[in-house]
């Protein structure tokens, strides 16, 4: 049973803070940090914006460009680590908000960064299985870093959202595979505000054995070699990690090149591997393969391999909806006022 | 506010939904039961439309000294707007400096929080606009 992506959509906050004006804050030299990083600017939401916005804004983008009722949409998941109610799912208010209620199954996911790519697999599953004709998976975070904490530099806010089903799809899902394991990398008890992290241990014994090891096991099980792909997007919590797994893969610079936006907007968590998948398909022509590897913190990592098809010639990619556009419309804020719109200052109780 | 009257409210509120009387053709927002113009003509001729959500600032005020809910994002803008159907609203223009506003600019909707009932209480949802 064929399955694939039937149409895309994506949001970025217009807001961006630059590493130098964290650093300054805190006494430290933000350019080594950004050039470390390879992060040059991060967004920021909006007061009046979260996961449930954010959300929303994706999955309209994503309405917008094809020809599917809502009404037909009978499954939506959104994964995040932000989600604004503890109980109380983002999912419902994503279904009012396209005019998809009620006649659907709604639930809300986490898994740190891969609860995204998590969604789009259980839709598979449904529409593969016949249970239901399209699905909508979400990967979208508005997450927080400490003050002062290296997350801080990185942690961003946007999203994607991913119509699946069967028919009609611009880009064919061949393959999925998963790699799990349990590994303590970071992690945030309820009630905390800002995660927590193992420091250094988030590099060899998490992001890369997990993105490297279901890489690999993808790359096996569809019996492809880096050189058969024309684009691929891996997790990317900063501008090195995944260029530097890719490498370990053995891919090129330019196929990392269109998929890569954390340096340009930092890491948006559930939302960046499928923001950096919906900017390839922005530019992706019929019959290009492109292979992903999510990373969720905890750990697991969830790889596809996808043929974008000739449908996707009669998408609308301009401007009002490309991600390129929304990675270009920025606004930059001062440390004050990104503290002052993410809640960073006590403000006296109404 | 209440949370029935907010929850009766949320398809105009989320999804910009006004009615259209059948009979002469006006459309309404926020939605009615009974057409102004047509009266009893009009009973049961009141159906449900989408607006697009596009149009341009009628006029507008910059807001300094809001309630506490909104103390994070003074100055706001509070404006008056023409929707193409030839509607208008009141909405709040965000992600727009008070220098940048001016009569006659074309906005375009875009999914909010409009405020929320205190730390535990629900969040509310709904329409404000950009810059088109
Ligand atoms: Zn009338």
């Amino acid at each position: 049973m064929k399955v694939g992506i039937v149409s895309y959509g994506g949001y970025v906050p217009t807001y961006r803070i630059t590493p130098k004006e964290i650093g300054n804050v805190w006494g430290v030299d933000g350019d080594v940090i950004s050039k470390g990083l390879r992060i040059f600017g991060k967004s920021v939401p909006s007061p009046d914006e979260d996961v449930i916005t954010i959300s929303v804004e994706a999955a309209r983008n994503m309405i917008k460009r094809c020809e599917v009722d809502p009404q037909d949409v009978e499954a939506i998941y959104v994964g995040s680590e932000s989600h604004p109610y503890a109980v109380k799912p983002t999912a419902t208010i994503v279904a009012e908000a396209i005019g998809a209620v009620p006649n659907l199954t709604a639930a809300d996911y986490e898994f740190a960064c891969k609860a995204g790519t998590a969604a789009i697999q259980t839709c598979m599953g449904l529409v593969a299985s016949k249970m239901i004709k399209y699905g909508i998976a979400i990967g979208s975070d508005t997450s927080q870093g400490a003050p002062g904490d290296a997350l801080e530099y990185s942690a961003s806010a946007g999203g994607a959202s991913f119509l699946i089903g069967r028919e009609n799809v611009i880009a064919t899902i061949n393959k999925t595979l998963s790699y799990t394991t349990d590994t303590p990398d970071f992690w945030r008890r309820e009630g905390q505000m800002y995660p927590s992290h193992g420091g250094r241990f988030t590099g060899e014994p998490a992001y890369f054995k997990h993105v490297i090891n279901c890489g690999r096991e993808l790359l096996d099980a569809v019996g492809k070699t880096p050189e058969d792909y024309d684009h691929m997007v891996l997790h990317q919590p900063n501008g090195k990690f995944p260029v530097r797994a890719a490498k370990k893969l053995g891919f090129n610079d330019e196929q990392i090149k269109t998929g890569l936006l954390t340096p340009f907007i930092g890491n948006t968590y559930s939302g960046a591997v499928l923001l950096g998948l919906a900017n390839i398909l922005d530019i992706a022509k019929p019959g290009e393969n492109i292979f992903v590897v999510g990373y969720g913190s905890g750990a697991g990592s969830d790889g596809f391999d996808i043929t974008v098809t000739e449908n996707i010639k009669k998408m609308d990619r301009g401007p009002n909806f490309s991600i390129q556009s929304m990675v270009d419309n920025k606004k930059f804020l001062d440390y004050a006022t990104y503290a002052k719109y993410r809640g960073k200052i006590k403000l006296r109780e109404v | 506010m209440a949370i029935p009257r907010f929850w009766r409210e949320t398809p105009s509120r989320y999804n910009l939904i006004g009615t259209k009387c059948k009979n002469c053709d006006t459309i309404y927002f926020p939605p009615r039961l009974i057409c102004p113009k047509c009266h009893r003509k009009s009973i049961g001729k009141l159906e449900p439309i989408k607006l697009k959500g596009e149009g341009e600032v009628i006029t507008y005020t910059v807001i300094h000294d809001g309630p506490k809910q909104f103390e994070m994002q003074i100055p706001y803008i509070m404006a008056i707007i023409e929707l193409d159907e030839g509607v208008r609203l009141t909405a709040q223009i965000v992600e727009c400096e008070s220098n940048e506003i001016k009569i006659g600019m074309r906005v375009k909707s875009t999914f909010r929080k409009l405020g929320e009932d205190g730390k535990a209480g629900v969040i509310h949802y709904g329409y404000k606009f950009i810059k088109a």
